[in-house]
């Protein structure tokens, strides 16, 4: 094999030619072989997924409002001395003038109290109407919204993945019959059905007692409950189609030629070639939860006063909006903020993880 | 299904009067069955390649398919090893009947590294004793096809397609078959290596004694590797012979039109011999012509090909033809 490539033996180059003189290459030295061999730095599909991520900026800049923002939630209810649901109180009386201050506003029992020594936790939004301290309003509203976000999301998850992977796998006449079933809920008008949910519901369900249940109220229950019903068959459609192409792939068959079992084939193939879409289109199903919530309250239909959700904040804002506008300006941004930093986020994700995209 | 018929135990595989029949949509109620493999009989020894041609969409992959019971055939019997194959005896089958695929993309899992992908079937039948004898048995098999075994831990998708394709092998080869349907295993990649995987199929069948039931849409990849050749068009075999026989003597018109359309090496041979080229496109399968499948497009065709479907004939020497004017 050497000989061929042996320099003495080579064919002289004609000065006149205008080929190539072959005397003038040298042989590759088995180090130099084996350079071409190496291959690139090996990357599963999850680092490769985070390092796109992190080169992007605007997903960053979600994450950071978004922990920010759990923080903020976490954190204001512990350190503020106020709660959300009472008025404020001075040496164990109630002020009554500490109504719609502006921000970083004492009241006048409040400036006595200072004056005298005492110490006064600053109002960092104002109060409301009726004296309360509106920085915990808004942190607790957060909390509520956020949390409807996400359990509504997680209850889309559920029955979506599971019913849309149920039709997807077993396809044939039972997924016929499935698909028709999501075809009749996603044809109904869904915010008409929400309000229709709600009022039935609302007469139907009577929460009593203290729990977190009768604390949120019949109408986030009906919430949760609309949710559950209405919103999951995007999610099952989404899965559904997923499986479908995932098992058209030969490496499936090949699973099945290596005789594994449907289980294993889900849980090996299936599964982890769908859950990234999965899971970016379950974080931005939060995003409009917490949209439909915030409008649900607007129209007095979400959760129990004197919960606050940002959605009834902004709403009983609406009445003082020429003199207290800041009572509108702070919800409204919070679902601003959040609504934005979870699209972005989700996008992010999607650019990052969806198999689709890549290559 | 025959349930009377006796399997050659000379024979590694056999496969008698196979139907496949896919129900399609027609119209808006209505299903017309598609005739993808309609009555094919074939047999393999133990370590001989079965090469089968025929244009895309003739039904090959169904053929293929249907034999390792991916597919559960419409009728006919599949016999291994003189045992029918069936959705009983097929779980105890697995093992010994592999497949490689023809998609080196789709084929293998883009969330396994190289490892789980061939380790697959050894986990699935429980092949190994300990962690150490499972990556000893899978270091072993990619070196027997040629891959670097520093790349086990990296993902399918850092590779190119022939390399690829030898992952694809190596979990075909991993539970140590004795048959692979190799569909169209070398028609996704380029020439040059086209030649280098057939050779390592050529290799390996002689290391390890494997039989092949080896498809392509081209005569020349197949005739390279095959001991016989079956030639089919429209879900049925039109002729089959041994490898050489078939190409130095092509019987059928169809076959003829098939090694015509071959680029031959020597332009001087090329020129003398005539090209056949065919006429019109293959019909569809749901309108399947009357008698021979293949009057609509044959040079040769009368009255009687239209009214009689032709079945194989043994020409002398296990040389199959299905036609009625040669
Ligand atoms: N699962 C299926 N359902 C319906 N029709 C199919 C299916 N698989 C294959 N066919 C049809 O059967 C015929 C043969 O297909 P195939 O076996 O893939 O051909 P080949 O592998 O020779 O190209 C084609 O007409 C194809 O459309
Ligand atoms: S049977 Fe008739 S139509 Fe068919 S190949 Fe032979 S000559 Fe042609
Ligand atoms: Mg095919």
């Amino acid at each position: 094999m050497d000989k061929t490539y042996d320099i003495d033996q080579m064919p002289k180059k004609n000065p006149l030619s205008m080929q190539i003189d072959l005397s003038k290459f040298e042989k590759a030295t088995d180090e130099e072989k084996k350079q071409a061999d190496v291959m690139s730095e090996s990357t599963s599909f999850f680092k490769d997924g985070m390092r796109k991520l992190r080169k992007n900026p605007l997903a960053m800049f979600s994450i950071v409002v978004l922990v920010l923002i759990i923080l903020m939630i976490t954190i204001v209810p512990v350190v503020v001395p106020y709660s959300y649901s009472d008025i404020i109180t001075i040496n164990g009386k109630r002020d009554k003038s500490a109504t719609n201050m502006a921000p970083f506003q004492y009241s006048k029992l409040e400036q006595q109290y200072i004056d005298e020594g005492g110490k006064v936790f600053p109002h960092i939004m104002g109060t409301d109407e009726l004296g309360r301290d509106y920085f915990v309003r808004v942190a607790y509203g957060t909390r509520i919204s956020l949390l409807v976000g996400v359990f509504a999301s997680v209850i889309v998850l559920i029955i979506g993945v599971l019913y849309g992977s149920i039709a997807g796998y077993f396809g044939g006449k039972v997924d016929l019959i499935m698909m028709r079933i999501v075809d009749v809920i996603y044809s109904l008008p869904d915010l008409l059905m929400i309000i229709l949910l709600s009022v039935v519901l609302n007469e139907v369900l009577k929460f009593d007692g203290q729990g977190i249940l009768a604390r949120l109220g019949t109408n986030m229950i009906s919430l949760f409950i609309v949710f559950g019903l209405l919103y999951w068959v995007g999610m099952a459609r989404l899965v559904r189609g997923q499986i479908l192409t995932i098992k058209q792939n030969e490496y499936v068959l090949a699973a099945q030629v290596s005789g594994a079992k449907s289980s294993r084939i889900i849980r090996r193939h299936i599964l982890p070639n769908c859950i990234s879409v999965i899971i970016i289109s379950a974080a931005l199903q939060i995003p409009s939860a917490i949209f439909t919530e915030s409008f649900l309250s607007f129209i007095s239909l979400g959760v129990k006063a004197p919960m606050p959700s940002l959605g009834s904040l902004a709403s009983a804002a609406r009445s003082g909006i020429t003199t207290y506008t800041y009572k509108l300006i702070f919800p409204a941004l919070m679902i601003g903020l959040i609504t934005l930093a979870f699209n972005l986020l989700g996008d992010g994700l999607r650019d990052a993880f969806d198999p689709k995209l890549r290559r | 299904m025959d349930m009377n018929y006796k399997p050659n135990p000379e024979y590694l595989v056999e496969v008698n009067n196979l139907k496949m029949y896919f129900p399609v949509k027609t119209g808006f109620f209505g299903t017309t069955p598609l005739k993808a493999a309609d009555g094919v009989s074939f047999a393999i020894r133990p370590g001989e390649t079965l090469g089968l041609v025929g244009e895309s969409g003739c039904g090959k992959t169904t053929v293929g398919r249907a034999l390792i019971r991916l597919y559960k055939p419409t009728d006919g019997d599949i016999f291994f090893e003189g045992k029918r194959v069936d959705d009983k005896s097929i779980g105890g089958l697995r093992k010994d009947m592999q497949m490689v695929f023809q998609d080196p993309y789709s084929s293998l899992n883009p969330r396994m590294t190289v490892e789980d992908i061939i380790g697959e079937p050894l986990d699935v039948h429980k092949m190994y004793t300990s962690r150490a004898d499972r990556r000893d048995q899978i270091l072993s098999l990619m070196e027997m096809v040629g891959l670097n075994a520093e790349h086990a831990t990296r993902y399918a998708h850092e590779f190119s397609g022939g390399q690829r394709q030898r992952i694809g092998i190596a979990r075909a080869l991993a539970t140590k078959p004795k048959f692979i349907v190799c569909d169209e295993a070398v028609s996704a990649l380029d020439v040059s290596i086209q030649a280098q995987v057939i050779n390592m199929f050529e290799d390996l069948q002689r290391q390890l004694g494997v039989a092949y039931l080896f498809i392509a849409h081209d005569l020349l990849v197949v005739h390279h590797i095959s001991h016989r050749i079956a030639v089919m068009y429209l879900g049925k075999l039109v002729e089959t012979a041994d490898s050489d026989e078939l190409n130095a003597n092509p019987v059928h018109p169809y076959t003829q039109s098939l090694l015509s359309a071959v680029p031959l090496p020597d332009p001087r041979t090329a020129k003398s011999s005539k090209r056949i080229i065919l006429e019109g496109d293959v019909p569809s399968p749901l309108k399947m012509p009357s008698g021979c499948p293949f009057r609509t497009r044959c040079r040769f065709a009368t009255e009687q090909c239209a009214k009689e479907m032709p079945q194989l004939t043994d020409r002398g020497n296990g040389h199959m033809v299905a036609c009625w004017n040669k």
